[in-house]
């Protein structure tokens, strides 16, 4: 389940449940793969299919700035994703989140579905978990909220969302990438808000 | 002698494709739905209401197969007549329940539909119950139908204990705008009933003026 904002800051974040078939094989995943210096994808679907692209993605990227001589654009991370995705779409089963800041157009939120679309939105939420806090995320999300603000919002839909999935759970990371720089910030189960349980 | 034409693949109108929301509050209860109606890709009703009185102050949200929903809460309409006469006074919301639940459990596999029930008596005051597949169950507040699914973590981190009537018609207005938003089965205009001792009070919203949210 990842929920991602886009801001003067990108909290990027996500559960760290991994299942084989209804197994929970490892309750500790982070499922924010760093493609770049400061753009990350958050994965969801197949994780050996979304580990293998990134993967991939990864090597293009780091050419692609080599060649560029300059950091990537979020959009080319994005399309890089979204060629591969698009182009193995048959056999692939995974979907991201592309999050990041660069000097053209500052923090970017960019959604590359299973199928391979690419979309440009002000935020974003995804995963098995993200049916349940749709009608959260609308209700309370505003344009141009601070930091402090966005990892509230971020924690808040996250912990509703493992509420109700019961296949989302373990510990919520979330990555905050600025203009500065990238830093983690980790929320195990037992730290986060709580709600009315009915 | 030809039979006539039985095509099992013709789509029957369901509300199952719906949202549905009941909420408690002290001296009452809230209750609302969308209002479409579709069979298969086509929304056969855009306007119906899916509030059934079961009894003066008791009433029940649709979902599932109409037919299926409508006719249930039809015969336990039927059965609370009889029963309230019987006992002389206005039935419990727990018998209303209770009757919807003996329907639902009983031909469990005949019938798909889910009622929420909910209503006001003078001895326990505002009550919720679910009584999905048969059980029965007792809830502050209660979501139901497709397009609950959307809801759950708007209204697990709306809900607080002691809401007041109009929090609570607030609440179910801004719970069944941002389903109807988000999912494609549930649409139209926003009806709700507001059930307490002193009476009913049914209301419509029409679509333009539900409350918006951000929207991309």
């Amino acid at each position: 389940e990842i929920p991602q904002h886009s801001l003067p800051v990108i909290p990027d974040s996500t559960t760290s449940l991994a299942l084989s078939g209804s197994y929970v094989s490892n309750k500790m995943i982070n499922k924010l793969i760093q493609v770049h210096d400061k753009i990350f994808c958050c994965i969801a679907g197949s994780l050996a299919d979304a580990q293998a692209v990134t993967k991939m993605a990864k090597f293009q990227l780091s050419f692609h700035s080599i060649q560029m001589e300059a950091p990537p654009l979020v959009k080319a991370a994005a399309s890089v994703l979204k060629e591969l995705c698009y182009n193995n779409r048959e056999e692939l089963q995974a979907g991201f989140i592309t999050a990041g800041w660069d000097r053209k157009r500052g923090p970017q939120v960019y959604t590359v579905s299973m199928g391979g679309m690419l979309i440009s939105q002000p935020f974003t939420i995804g995963g098995s978990g993200s049916t349940f806090i749709y009608g959260y995320a609308d209700a309370k999300f505003k344009p141009d909220m601070s930091r402090e603000e966005c990892l509230q919002f971020t924690t808040n839909a996250l912990t509703l969302a493992i509420g109700r999935d019961n296949v989302s759970g373990g510990v919520v990371h979330m990555v905050v990438i600025t203009e500065d720089g990238v830093e983690h910030v980790v929320v195990p189960g037992d730290k986060l808000p709580k709600f009315h349980d009915e | 002698m030809t039979t006539g034409g039985f095509s099992l693949g013709q789509p029957t109108p369901s509300v199952k494709a719906t949202t549905i929301i009941a909420i408690a509050f002290e001296g009452g209860v809230v209750i609302g739905s969308d209002s479409r109606v579709s069979a298969g890709a086509s929304v056969v009703n855009r306007v119906m209401n899916k509030l059934s009185p079961l009894h003066d102050k008791i009433y029940c949200a649709l979902s599932g197969s109409a037919a299926d929903a409508q006719t249930m809460a039809e015969i336990v309409n039927y059965q609370l007549d009889v029963h309230s006469i019987e006992v002389g006074e206005d039935p419990l919301v727990r018998s209303a329940a209770t009757l919807v639940k003996n329907i639902s459990y009983k031909y469990k596999e005949e019938l798909s539909a889910h009622l929420i029930v909910a209503g006001w008596d003078r001895r326990a005051g505002g009550q919720v119950y679910v009584t999905l597949d048969g059980l029965l169950a007792r809830q502050p507040f209660a979501i139901g139908g497709s397009g609950s699914s959307y809801i759950y973590g708007f209204v697990d981190a709306e809900y607080r204990q002691g809401m007041t009537k109009k929090d609570c018609q607030e609440f179910v207005v801004n719970a069944l705008a941002l389903a109807m938003n988000r999912d494609g089965s549930s649409g139209g205009v926003a009806y709700f009933v507001t059930i307490d001792k002193d009476g009913t009070d049914e209301k419509c919203i029409l679509g333009n003026k539900l409350p918006t949210f951000f929207d991309e």
